[in-house]
């Protein structure tokens, strides 16, 4: 078996000094889309956060065997860790294209695949990014992290109060982006999870309750309505 | 007429020297949310410097003039790249104890340039220039004034420029956004949190050195004098905002000459008018809403 190439053991956070991440252990495979899931508020969002270092954090996080988790965020991101924020987060006043120049860290980033994959935002390269929709500024979050040669992905629920055409559209891009490198995939939608996911971890009240694979896991609707709370199709029926 | 000609150029050369400090003052809390109380420190200490410069080479040649302007700026620069760096880097986040330190500074600085200086004003020479004036409409202008309007617009285009064409600009009007998305994308923000402390160190310095022209003297206590009309500004303009600021000092400078000149009450209109625009807009004329 390969290495993983993020490691997290006993992971907690805080913020205002209220606990958000009780204890977390888990491992990111080498290759694929690691999907983080759980009902809301159990701590997901907060995991992301806490393994790049926006949230003050203790525990042991290795990204390919180094220890990350007394690096700042910038620092963790440069040792190749792209991130697509919840909510997108884009620069509002900034253009599409002074968004995507910002992101470029690489001495060769990858314009002509993020060109490829969202060719709506070359069109719109001059608009500013807050005048956008929500799909296309989940694009510009997207494009972002596309640009570098990332070792890891974070991407924080990528399809949240997107139209179901543009759920689609943004699976897609996933799938392009999990074959440059391996995603952690925090997301509710189970059909983009289904089409995409082959592992995951499962959060509740900021501990890990299950991992293993997802697919295993979508098959069986009464653990899915256990540990997530949510009805599938084939247990509603 | 030649009157409110008169008010009206000096209210402008009076906006001048209040952006002057504001563009700083603006860009440090867009930024960084710090309240920087120490920034007139930076006006004072500037003036200071090109006042020795003057006083040792010469006082009445344009070219120790305009050396004085640039060592005024560079030592403005300085200082604040250092306050940035020795005291303020430690606390972001915390704005009580920002609050606390700069105003500590402040008072700090003000005891040590009245040892250094002693704390009767000194009063400045310049090229002969600057001593006379204009005639416009009428009215004698005094010629600092269109010293100091003409260094503003300068300085306002020149730091437009910087925000808008370079990687720096770029990441500083993205960390006024969003700070920790700045830090998201792999980017070390607080390089630019010390560039934005020495930009904004660099135009007060400037101002400090065209503000000894326009009052005719140097004192330890210049740059508290004109830094709380600095901070009316910086907040009726909007905070974080640069273009607001340059809105603001025209407005508060001008409203303040032609107050003081009709009625006396110069410094009562202007925090009138701060108590307005906190009420109606409390975003400020160009700031962002929350």
């Amino acid at each position: 078996m390969t290495e993983p190439i993020l490691r997290v053991t006993n992971l907690r956070a805080t913020v205002a000094g209220q606990q958000v991440v009780e204890d977390v252990t888990f491992d990111v495979p080498a290759t694929g889309v690691t999907a983080v899931l759980g009902r809301n508020g159990v701590g997901k969002t907060s995991t992301l956060k806490a393994l790049l270092g926006l949230y003050a954090r203790t525990g042991e996080v290795t990204l390919a065997g180094e220890r990350i988790d007394r690096l700042s965020t910038d620092r963790i991101v440069r040792r190749g860790v792209g991130y697509v924020p919840e909510d997108r987060e884009v620069f509002a006043g900034l253009t599409v294209a002074e968004n995507l120049r910002l992101a470029e860290r690489d001495a060769a980033p990858r314009r002509e695949l993020v060109a490829d994959l969202f060719p709506d935002l070359v069109k719109r390269s001059a608009q500013r990014a807050g005048t956008l929709s929500g799909g296309q500024q989940q694009m510009v979050s997207l494009a972002r992290a596309l640009l570098n040669d990332n070792r890891l992905l974070l991407v924080d629920e990528p399809t949240k109060g997107l139209a179901p055409k543009i759920v689609g559209e943004v699976a897609t891009a996933l799938a392009e982006a999990a074959a440059t490198a391996p995603v952690l995939l925090v997301e509710q939608n189970l059909e983009v999870i289904e089409r995409l996911a082959t592992t995951v971890v499962v959060i509740d009240a900021g501990r890990v309750v299950h991992t293993g694979d997802a697919a295993e896991l979508l098959d069986d609707p009464d653990r899915i309505q256990r540990l997530l709370g949510v009805h599938t199709s084939e247990n509603a029926a | 007429m030649s009157t409110i000609v008169l008010l009206l150029i000096t209210g402008l050369g009076l906006g001048a020297l209040y952006f002057l400090v504001a563009s700083g003052l603006s860009l440090i809390y867009g930024l960084m949310g710090v309240l920087n109380f120490a920034h007139g420190s930076f006006l004072t200490l500037g003036a200071f410097a090109g006042w020795e410069v003057a006083r040792r080479l010469g006082a009445d040649s344009w070219a120790v003039f305009g050396l004085a302007l640039v060592v005024g700026a560079g030592v403005g620069a300085a200082f604040a790249a250092l306050t940035e760096l020795l005291l303020v880097r430690r606390l972001y986040e915390r704005h009580i104890e920002q609050v606390l330190v700069t105003v500590g500074l402040a008072l700090a600085t003000v005891a040590l340039f009245e040892g250094a200086w002693g704390s009767d004003p000194e009063f400045i020479e310049g090229p002969a220039w600057l001593r006379g004036t204009t005639d416009v409409a009428g009215a004698p202008v005094p010629n600092d004034r269109f010293l100091a309007i003409g260094a503003a617009v300068l300085v306002l285009v020149g730091i437009v420029l910087f925000l808008r064409y370079t990687r720096f600009g770029l990441i500083i009007r993205a960390g006024v956004e969003n700070r920790a998305m700045v830090t998201a994308l792999g980017i070390d923000v607080r390089k630019a949190f010390t560039l934005v402390f020495a930009v904004g160190g660099a135009a007060a310095g400037l101002g400090g050195v065209l503000a000894s022209q326009y009052f005719g003297y140097v004192s330890p206590h210049l740059g508290a004098q004109l830094l709380i009309f600095a901070f009316i500004v910086t907040v009726i303009g909007g905070l974080g905002s640069l273009t607001g600021a340059a809105v603001a000092a025209v407005l508060v400078a001008v409203l303040q000459q032609f107050a003081n000149y009709y009625w006396g009450y110069g410094d009562l209109v202007v925090v009138l008018l701060l108590a307005l625009v906190l009420l109606v807009r409390p975003s400020g004329l160009l700031g962002r809403r929350a």
